[in-house]
């Protein structure tokens, strides 16, 4: 299938469903409205929320926050998952020792934490960033502790061979075989970043995208509570297409995955 | 006059712990020596424990009896003086193709601009100057080996262990690189153990000819020099009536080996 026709069957079907919600919410079906105005709102009303956000500039705050508490709990949360999962990696008694912990930590639902954060950090963005960081560092911490694991036994020899010390096997091998690990999780562990964050400012904060949807829940506002969801769509669509510019440059050493090379 | 010795490996004998605490012994007193200059090629059935023994002679593995000595000294730790060329890819897959080669003298601490310049002049001796900046993945299996060829031999070893390198790639190729080491080694003879399981290849490259037993507790049952006269090309000397006659000698008892390591092999396999 070319691109064009490709690309055209995508907006049909957007086309195709945002045509439907406003027909049936507005519409009368057998003198009955399926889709009740005061439930489901209706697309028109949803990009006049959104125009109006933008037009305005209010949106921009609130994007900016969430934007900071991401990028921090993505932060934040890779840098201790590469320093813990390389500490363990390396030292196979403290990762023994600490193993049911980890797994009971990495084995509760986060959300719940959020409150004790909010407790403890208030209701700024680092409750938010800490939820976040919670996420991320298991999945950074998890990949790095596999890919320094599973070095090549025959890479690993062949970097002895060729006269590496401890310190040179750690930066020509351990280290690039972990970090290809860690972005190879990258899409993921940015993805909860952004859930960290939004879930946190849902349940408690002054700003932030989440902050506004519940705002808008809060008062009823169902045009607002969808306009929000759209607008952290194409938020997270666009952080993902970063990721995957930035995973393109770092990568390039790897097969694609179609199986080539 | 006499040559010095690269590598004396004296009654060295290897053995493994298992899982349930029995030992396996893989080599049994093995009693080979690789004078300076000189090709020896290792020959033995599937499973006999050459790459075992390749393995000691680098240092990757310690003989549970018996001793190493590299240039008459006892080797302890990593043989500093070898590289080694690997079975499988052994390339650091996250290193362009030139970086991979260049390596070797970095961690030396050889300036990276010396490096890479020395790299590259390695990478068009071995055919793939033009392929200085693909990744591992880029390139065929034959290309591969090239590249690993030039990175084990640009910081000049005394000595050059080979773990059956062609092993993987198609025949035609694997005379292609044997011509290209033979070049390369002819400019400055290097000590050379080349583990393979071809007795063609064996001959074709060799100065020495080493046959070993079938496993468990291999050892090595013969030793044949061969004097085909230098350079030589591998696809004219196999045509010669005296690589025959080596051959039908060697194959002679190698065969029996052969044999024996297979129905061992399948043995294990049904007691498994």
């Amino acid at each position: 299938m070319s691109r064009v026709t490709l690309l055209a069957l995508q907006v049909l079907v957007a086309i195709v469903c945002l045509a439907l919600w406003q027909l049936l919410s507005t519409v009368p079906v057998f003198g009955k409205i399926l889709l009740p105005p005061f439930f489901f709102s209706n697309p028109v009303d949803v990009f006049a929320q959104i125009v109006k956000w933008f037009s305005s500039g209010v949106i921009w705050k609130h994007l900016g926050i969430t934007l900071t508490e991401s990028v921090l709990a993505f932060v934040i949360g890779s840098a201790g998952g590469v320093l813990v999962g390389f500490w363990f990696a390396r030292q196979p008694l403290v990762a023994a020792v600490f193993d049911p912990y980890v797994k009971m930590v990495n084995a509760l639902p986060r959300v719940v934490l959020a409150p004790i954060f909010a407790l403890w950090l208030g209701l700024g963005i680092w409750s938010k960033v800490a939820l976040g960081v919670t996420l991320v560092f298991f999945i950074v911490f998890f990949n790095v502790y596999q890919g320094v694991k599973e070095v090549s036994r025959t890479v690993l020899d062949n970097g002895r061979m060729l006269g590496m010390s401890e310190r040179q096997l750690m930066q020509h091998v351990y280290w690039p075989s972990a970090l290809s690990w860690m972005f190879s999780s990258l899409h993921t562990s940015v993805g909860f970043a952004v859930v960290g964050a939004v879930v946190g400012e849902y349940l408690g904060s002054a700003a932030g995208l989440g902050y506004l949807i519940q705002q808008a829940e809060g008062i009823f506002d169902v045009a607002g509570v969808f306009a929000g969801m759209f607008v952290l769509s194409a938020f997270v669509i666009l952080i993902d297409f970063g990721v995957t510019l930035v995973e393109r440059r770092l990568l390039v050493w790897r097969p694609t995955v179609d199986g080539r090379g | 006059m006499t040559t010095p010795t690269a590598v004396a490996l004296e009654d060295a004998k290897v053995a493994f712990r298992l899982g349930d605490d029995r030992v396996y012994t893989a080599v049994e007193k093995a009693h080979l020596s690789v004078a300076q200059g000189e090709f020896v090629a290792i020959v033995g059935p599937t499973g006999c424990g050459k790459s075992t023994l390749l393995n000691v002679a680098a240092g990757l593995l310690k003989p549970a009896a018996g001793s190493v000595k590299i240039f008459d000294q006892p080797l302890a730790g990593l043989n500093r003086d070898a590289g080694y060329l690997f079975q499988a890819d052994a390339l650091f897959p996250w290193k362009t193709a030139l970086d991979n080669v260049a390596i070797g003298l970095e961690i030396q601490g050889a300036p990276r601009a010396e490096a890479l310049q020395r790299a590259q002049k390695w990478l068009t001796s071995v055919g793939l100057g033009a392929f200085a900046g693909r990744y591992p993945h880029m390139l065929s299996g034959g290309q591969r080996k090239r590249v690993a060829l030039a990175q084990v031999l640009i910081r000049d070893p005394k000595i050059l262990l080979m773990d059956e390198p062609f092993g993987p790639l198609d025949a035609q190729t694997r005379q292609v690189m044997g011509n290209l080491l033979l070049d390369l080694w002819n400019a400055d003879r290097k000590a050379v153990l080349f583990v393979t399981h071809d007795l063609e290849e064996a001959i074709a490259l060799a100065d020495r000819v080493v046959i070993m037993s079938a496993g468990p507790s291999s050892r090595i049952i013969g030793d044949w020099r061969v004097s085909l006269p230098r350079p030589r090309d591998i696809f004219e000397v196999r045509l010669d009536k005296e690589f025959h006659a080596l051959h039908r000698e060697i194959w002679g008892v190698l065969k029996d080996e052969v044999m024996k390591g297979y129905a061992q092999s399948t043995q294990a396999a049904e007691a498994v």
